[in-house]
């Protein structure tokens, strides 16, 4: 038995053999042609069949997930057929008399260098998008199939990591869960695997061989656990495991469509919280009815400078576009504390929980909440936008931010640039100065998001990151649900609705208490959402509310 | 010849879809057609390189058409640029 530590990036445990991903060598021999004009004839050949490929590929993604997703192969299409890029190849290989592998290369390397030194994101991304259509005119050239599975059984796919073509060209009844050597949470192997619901384990290095090729795999995406040739003991418990999940998933699948209704007809909202637009489909594919917390601090971790307005407009937009139509509720720049970012120089603090963060940032640097803020604008014609204020705790804060919008969409008017009139504008409920002023936050809001891990542990006076505090550090404890309905209360008062955003909106024990206090929507991670909707189905508020509330009202919390 | 000034309404400027379609929309007709911004000017068959133009929404570009049926071709890209971008 031999045993690999990954890092297990989506959960289930499947069994099956393993199998590496089989794709096209990219070393490319440079010679001289002594017959152009065959050589040219055989660039004609190849750049064919990728244009063919391309619009089954297109046709394919069509059925699997519609037409934006055809989209991105028409593109590759159009690109195979340029005319300027056939002529800098027909240059090479006429001219020069290059060989066409060499020749398609140059020229890629030619356009992709062109797109990306543009400033707009948009084009700077296109940049891969040649060197992907190239690498297929060139697979066809050197007559190696485009990579997949050659295997009768399904299979562990096991590879470096997958570009977005291979992912969408994989024979996907042909899998079963993923192990990549390299890749994040946010790849695009971990995110079709979420989409699939099927497991996945990345960032296992060299530890897997060649030589374990064919030998029988267990994978457990939910602890990063590889097994090949289980012991007994341990392969009986991995496969107790999968049973278990199957039966589990099998259940919450048939809640897909059902709606979040109690059984005495209270409904409430459940959304999703997500780092990145490549999240969606995880959201959709749980039946999510929107995004309740999207977290804009990746487009500002993933930069070395301050992100760019293009950049962050591509990021929301796309979020938007996807969700179709779905409610989406960005939260605006959420660092300091444990967040850092270098390039923000950012003055050491003796308490960051208590210093220079979030929304206070931003309204010191106007210059950065004005360039998010305006991406924000412009993407909201693609959906349904809401915007959210962090780490809020007096009246002026919020007004001030909204001067900066109605700034902001005052500047896009001039400029003749599009925004919808529908945005709605909320704040997180973190502080207990907040909940203790929400009767008047109320009146200048369109809806509160409660975000549970701070307002924890600012109304407990417990650091979230000190596992030491142990029994101080208690989400239940009766100060922070009072607060809550504090704040719910607040809010109806002023027709106004509520949301929770944090751990504590999927954390099941509690679902009867939301309830009762009145929440109106539930943000929590894509695979919470059915779990939850079960809870919400199965209970009875006009039971349960009496004691909840009594609850409230004691010394400790019994839940 | 003929020749229209569009300024351009699409949040994301010239990017590669509408490109695209532009292409096939020319080969309909037997004229050269040219985008120009500013002092740069490509013939819009080239769509990598009327990408590489980086026109961006608020962009004004003259658009010129000439050739055996410029007339028809003109009405029909203009057409097409007030329905596209």
């Amino acid at each position: 038995m031999i045993s690999i530590q990954g890092k297990g990036v989506s959960t289930g445990v499947t069994i099956g053999p393993l199998y590496f991903y089989q794709r096209a060598k990219s070393t490319i021999r440079r010679y001289e042609v002594e017959d152009p004009d065959a050589e040219w004839a055989r660039f004609k050949a190849a750049q064919g069949k990728a244009i063919e490929q391309l619009g089954e590929l297109a046709e394919k993604a069509r059925v699997e997930a519609g037409d934006e997703a055809a989209l991105l192969f028409e593109t590759h299409q159009m690109m195979a057929e340029d005319m300027e890029y056939e002529e800098a190849i027909q240059t090479a290989i006429q001219d020069n008399k290059l060989n066409a592998e060499a020749a398609v290369t140059d020229t890629a390397a030619q356009f992709a260098e062109m797109f990306a030194a543009m400033e707009d994101a948009y084009f700077q991304a296109r940049a891969a998008d040649v060197k992907d259509v190239s690498g297929r005119i060139i697979a066809a050239l050197t007559g190696v199939a485009q990579g997949g599975i050659d295997s009768p059984v399904p299979v562990i796919l096991a590879a470096d990591d997958l570009a977005p073509s291979e992912t969408v060209q994989l024979d996907k009844s042909k899998i079963l869960g993923f192990v990549t050597e390299g890749g994040s949470g946010s790849s695009h192997t971990a995110i079709l695997a979420r989409t699939m619901g099927i497991p996945a384990i990345i960032g296992v290095g060299d530890q897997l061989k060649p030589e374990y090729e064919g030998r029988e795999v267990i994978i457990d995406g939910s602890t990063g656990a590889i097994v090949i040739d289980a012991d007994p003991d341990a392969r009986a418990a991995l496969l107790k495991k999968m049973e278990e999940q199957k039966r589990t998933r099998e259940l919450l699948e048939q809640l897909k469509g059902q709606p979040n209704e109690t059984k005495d007809g209270q409904s409430i909202r459940i959304y999703c919280n997500i780092g990145s637009p490549d999240d969606v489909p995880a959201v959709l594919a749980n039946d999510a009815g929107g995004v309740g917390l999207f977290r804009s601090e990746f487009l500002y971790l993933n930069c070395d400078d301050y992100p760019s307005e293009d950049y962050q407009f591509e990021a929301y937009k796309k979020a938007l576009s996807d969700m179709g139509g779905r409610e989406v509720v960005i939260r605006t720049l959420d660092i300091g504390a444990d967040k850092q970012i270098g390039y923000f120089n950012l003055p050491k603090e003796e308490n960051p929980a208590l210093g220079n963060r979030a929304l206070r940032i931003c309204l010191n640097r106007p210059e950065i909440f004005r360039t998010q803020l305006r991406a924000l604008f412009r993407a909201s014609v693609y959906g349904k936008l809401g915007i959210m204020f962090p780490m809020v705790t007096s009246v002026w804060e919020v007004k001030e931010a909204k001067k900066m919008c109605e700034q902001v969409k005052q500047e896009l008017t001039s400029e003749g640039i599009p925004f919808s009139e529908d945005v709605e504008i909320g704040i997180m409920i973190e502080t207990p100065a907040a909940v203790l002023m929400s009767d008047r936050l109320a009146q200048v809001v369109d809806f509160f998001s409660c975000g549970t891990n701070d307002l924890t542990q600012y109304t407990l006076a417990c650091d979230r990151q000190n596992a030491d505090l142990g029994r101080f550090y208690n989400p239940h404890h009766p100060a922070v649900l009072r607060a809550l309905k504090i704040v719910c209360d607040n809010a109806h008062k002023h027709g106004k609705w509520v949301g929770i955003c944090g751990e504590l909106g999927a954390d099941l024990e509690l679902t009867e208490t939301f309830l009762s206090i009145g929440i109106d929507e539930l943000s929590v991670s894509p695979r919470s959402v059915l779990p939850l909707r079960q809870k919400v189905r199965e209970t009875d508020v006009s039971q349960v509310k009496e004691k909840v509330l009594n609850d409230l009202l004691s010394d400790e919390n019994t839940i | 010849m003929k020749a229209f000034e569009y300024t351009i309404t699409d949040p994301v400027g010239i990017h590669a879809r509408p490109a695209g379609i532009l292409v096939k929309e020319i080969k309909k007709y037997n004229s050269t057609v040219t985008v120009a911004k500013g002092e740069k000017a490509v013939n819009a068959l080239k769509l990598m390189a009327l990408m590489g133009m980086g026109i961006k929404q608020g962009d004004t570009v003259k658009v010129t058409v000439e050739g055996a049926d410029e007339e028809t071709a003109a009405a029909a890209i203009e057409e097409f640029f007030k329905a596209n971008l």
